[in-house]
């Protein structure tokens, strides 16, 4: 709570009139969900918060609600990947043309949106992603994971030809070319390394901006041991395959943009 | 000894079942969640098939000794087993959702229709 306090005003660039919304995807989240809103909401009261509840078993759309974010409450648990793309739906139907996406455990920081905007805002990216690798995080993940995350940075780089150091991260910002191709196609289980590879075979550009993420507020990850070997025969697979995919063509510009 | 020709048969058929299952998760008809377990069946069975002293040494062990291709249809039906079962908790998980999708629906249906009623 004390960090949230701190959270920066918004820069000037930001107050701009760019319909805007932060995606926020939760599960069991009941007890960080409100302090992630109030984080956002402090930040930018002009961010519309849209909480895509995952199938809870706890009270995490009521405190939502509560805490002034619209609440989209799946009817099952979907699992990451639909629920993220569930927002981007939302998000491309109101029409947004600026979204940002925080995870609802807490780990990811409002006060770092000035400069996870910033690529987006300013053109250089349609996607920017914060890293914790890519600036001076003193993020040192378990051992197992890190590494998992270092193979997947590796090889990704190798895949898209650019330095990506962090294919794990959620917290993103997107503008309306990011948002529509999201909302048309984002992958299924851990959804995030896949979809780094897919935003440059539409030839997207993306950007990392170095962000510190927070340890969680509260619940647990959703990836345990076990789960973590399906995680990575899974997006190696898909990885591998995607090798074999043809390009695809880049989505058509709306015309009512 | 395992016959040349059981061994090539084997290995083809193998190989084949790996390529079909890549080249449906290329075309996203087959979700990378669902192909783990066929490709684990295929590259057990090609592993099995083409290490020829391998299937007779383990033939040997659980004493099949006429006819040691036996061992490859009996894992091949194993794994066969494990992935049908595992269908089987994928479909009930399924008409769990089916069904509470169709009551969420028809409950919103209802609901659209009082408001709508109401509001006129």
């Amino acid at each position: 709570m004390t960090e949230l306090a701190e959270t920066a005003p918004a820069p000037p660039t930001v107050r701009a009139a760019v319909k805007r919304i932060a995606i926020v995807p939760a599960r069991n989240e009941e007890a960080s969900i409100r302090q992630v809103i109030a984080g956002i909401q402090r930040f930018d009261p002009n961010f519309e918060v849209v909480v895509i509840d995952d199938g809870s078993a706890d009270r995490t759309a009521a405190v939502a609600e509560a805490a002034g974010a619209r609440v989209v409450r799946l009817p099952f648990n979907l699992g990451i990947g639909g629920a993220v793309q569930t927002g981007f739906q939302y998000a491309l139907e109101h029409g947004f043309q600026l979204a940002v996406r925080l995870d609802g455990d807490g780990q990811h920081d409002p006060g770092e949106l000035p400069a996870l905007l910033e690529p987006v805002l300013s053109g250089r990216a349609d996607i920017a992603v914060g890293s914790r690798f890519a600036g001076s995080g003193e993020y040192r993940p378990p051992f197992a994971r890190r590494i998992g995350i270092t193979l997947f940075s590796r090889l990704v780089s190798l895949l898209v030809r650019q330095h990506v150091t962090d294919t794990t991260s959620g917290f993103q910002a997107l503008n309306r070319r990011g948002i529509r191709l999201f909302a048309a196609d984002y992958p299924h289980d851990y959804p995030e390394v896949e979809a780094v590879v897919m935003v440059f075979k539409h030839r997207l550009r993306l950007e990392e901006v170095p962000v510190h993420m927070r340890e969680r507020a509260a619940g647990s990850s959703s990836i345990t041991a076990v789960r973590s070997i399906y995680y990575m025969a899974k997006v190696s697979l898909a990885l591998f395959v995607g090798l074999f995919r043809r390009h695809v063509t880049p989505l058509e510009e709306e015309l009512d943009s | 000894m395992t016959p040349v020709v059981v061994t090539i048969l084997g290995v083809a058929a193998s190989l084949a079942l790996i390529v079909v299952i890549l080249e449906l998760i290329r075309r996203g008809r087959l979700r990378e969640r669902y192909a783990l377990l066929w490709l684990l069946t295929g590259v057990v069975l090609v592993a099995l098939s083409a290490w020829r002293d391998g299937l007779n040494t383990i033939a040997d062990w659980v004493g099949v000794r006429q006819y040691p291709p036996a061992v490859l249809f009996a894992v091949g039906l194993f794994f066969v087993l494990v992935v049908l079962l595992h269908y089987s908790t994928v479909i009930s998980k399924l008409t769990d959702q089916n069904t509470m999708l169709a009551q969420r629906l028809a409950l919103l249906e209802t609901r659209v229709k009082a408001e709508r009623e109401g509001s006129t």
